[in-house]
């Protein structure tokens, strides 16, 4: 008899939903929707694609601890591994059109200009997340997983910097202060739950001693 | 440079050309751009149909090239790729969004210093002078560019006729306010409206500073700026002003919209300049679109070095940015 594993419906939305994004550039850089500057399109689209899927994997803890919803859990690797992959496009993009695979003009442009730096920069932090994002590594690495992972908070935030400084030359910074406003949101529940695991230790200890 | 066209391409090809004659054409255009569609991605070179409009272009135009060379961006591409704030930020919004705005009738007040102030009727200021194909290279600032045939005529016409004073120093254009018909002027959260900008007097004299009231030989899209628009092909392309509906003339350096919005990342020159960078960005190359890599070398002065570089002899280009 053969097994059949029951895909779970909201792991199909999440699929389909990561990659729309990837199947619009594919299917216009074929039928010409992406306009006169399809590179342009396609870094602009990839670039806010990781932003965004950055945030919704920085908001399944909360969601998971308000909701209650355990399941949550489980879509926290996928999303995360999304958001690795939209970067990778972004950066390759970057470095093979804007660039032309010279690593001399790259290095350059990441010394030279703090919003590339800052963009580069998130981009390193992710590697080693999504290198480490099997059940095999979060074994071995241990408590120090946990503490490793905590680099997605300065990958997301350097991330919307990077944004930020695009859109101020563009002078319309609307939607990057929408991405800091719900990154400070995430980062202020972690912030909140930290405060309050730090009072809890301080508060308990000295009684439990004394025994 | 200037190229001139013949007497007869002064006259719209539609009034000239038999109904015939004009379906024929029409094929070839279609066959030529489907023809070509197939080398470059996303773009047919003399296909023309934008938003289910079809616009006929001269046949002046299968052939002409720029004084170097460079092959002509499509109609399509300078149409449909724009930056126009009014109509929104994203580069299909003017495209999109100007299907409402009135470029008929218009008017232009000239103002300030000048013997001959006034409002002139768009019609009034096109009837004494000489319409002409002008070819050139658009630089954007964000470092892109295109090859564009406008059809207008030049600057220094206008100035000459409305006589200025001793005292114009500079000239400054704005932008029309309308922002019942141009949705992105309803807020004031991405930029101060009406868009301003300015040139000094000798730029603006300069004969490649051209006043343009079309492209590709037929009457300039709402989303290119229409009814009369700026172009100097040595700036970069936010200093070609849009929709144009008063010409100043002052003695003070006049504060452009992009100097004003981030006074640290433009200034008032804002010439095409490789050696100068923009701090995201470096502005030695540039992508010629509809090439796919950022790969072209942009020339000082757009490639018109020649014609401009003495105006700024002694400037330092640098700080005056």
């Amino acid at each position: 008899m053969i097994h059949k594993t029951r895909i779970p419906a909201f792991k199909i939305v999440l699929w389909v939903a990561a990659l729309a994004p990837a199947a619009w550039l594919i299917a216009g850089a074929f039928l010409g929707w992406l306009g006169a500057n399809p590179i342009e399109k396609v870094t602009h689209v990839t670039g806010m694609t990781t932003l965004v899927s950055l945030l919704v994997t920085l908001s399944i803890t909360p969601l998971r601890r308000l909701t209650g919803w355990s399941g949550a859990i489980r879509l926290r690797r996928p999303l995360g591994l999304f958001a690795f992959f939209y970067a990778f496009v972004h950066f390759n993009i970057w470095f093979v059109f804007d660039q032309l695979f010279n690593w001399r003009l790259m290095v350059e442009d990441i010394i030279e200009r703090p919003f590339v730096t800052v963009g580069f920069t998130a981009f390193l932090i992710l590697i080693p997340l999504a290198l480490t994002s099997t059940k095999g590594w979060m074994r071995r690495l241990g408590t120090r997983w946990t503490k490793l992972h905590r680099g997605i908070y300065f990958a997301a935030t350097l991330g919307v910097v990077h944004f930020y400084w695009l859109a101020k030359a563009k002078a319309d910074v609307r939607l990057p202060l929408l991405l800091a406003f719900c990154l400070s949101l995430l980062l202020a529940y972690r912030v909140s739950g930290w405060l309050e695991r730090r009072r809890r230790m301080i508060a308990r200890p000295r009684g439990s001693s004394a025994g | 440079m200037i190229i001139r066209s013949k007497k007869s391409s002064d006259i719209p090809s539609s009034e000239i050309t038999p109904p015939e004659v004009y379906l024929e054409r029409r094929r070839f255009i279609r066959e030529a751009g489907l023809g070509l569609a197939t080398l470059a991605l996303g773009s047919t070179a003399l296909s023309n149909e934008v938003a289910g409009q079809s616009q006929e272009i001269p046949a002046r135009f299968r052939t002409i090239k720029s004084e170097l060379g460079e092959e002509l961006n499509s109609y399509r591409d300078i149409t449909t790729y724009n930056n126009f704030y009014e109509f929104g930020t994203d580069k299909r919004d003017p495209s999109r969004n100007s299907g409402d705005f009135e470029p008929k009738p218009w008017t232009v007040s000239i103002e300030g210093h000048v013997n001959k102030p006034g409002n002139y009727k768009l019609d009034d200021i096109l009837a004494p002078v000489t319409m002409e194909d002008r070819i050139y290279r658009l630089r954007c600032v964000e470092a892109w560019s295109m090859v564009i045939p406008w059809y207008g005529f030049p600057l220094s016409a206008l100035i000459e006729r409305v006589e200025p004073t001793g005292n114009a120093k500079f000239v400054r254009f704005e932008t029309v306010y309308r922002p019942e018909q141009m949705p992105a002027q309803r807020t004031r959260v991405v930029l101060p409206w009406p868009y301003v900008e300015g040139l000094r007097m000798d730029e603006a004299m300069h004969p490649l500073t051209t006043l343009v009231t079309g492209v590709y030989g037929t009457e300039l899209p709402n989303q290119n700026g229409a009814p009369l628009r700026l172009i100097v092909p040595w700036k970069y392309g936010f200093k070609g002003i849009k929709s144009i509906v008063k010409i100043e003339f002052v003695e003070r350096m006049p504060t452009n919209t992009w100097k004003m919005a981030n006074p640290f990342e433009y200034g008032f020159y804002s010439n095409v300049n490789p050696e100068v960078s923009h701090p995201r960005w470096s502005q030695a190359r540039e992508r010629r679109l509809p090439s796919l890599f950022k790969s072209y070398e942009t020339l000082m002065f757009n490639g018109y070095s020649e014609e401009v570089s003495h105006l700024y002899t002694g400037m330092d280009l640098h700080r005056w940015k």
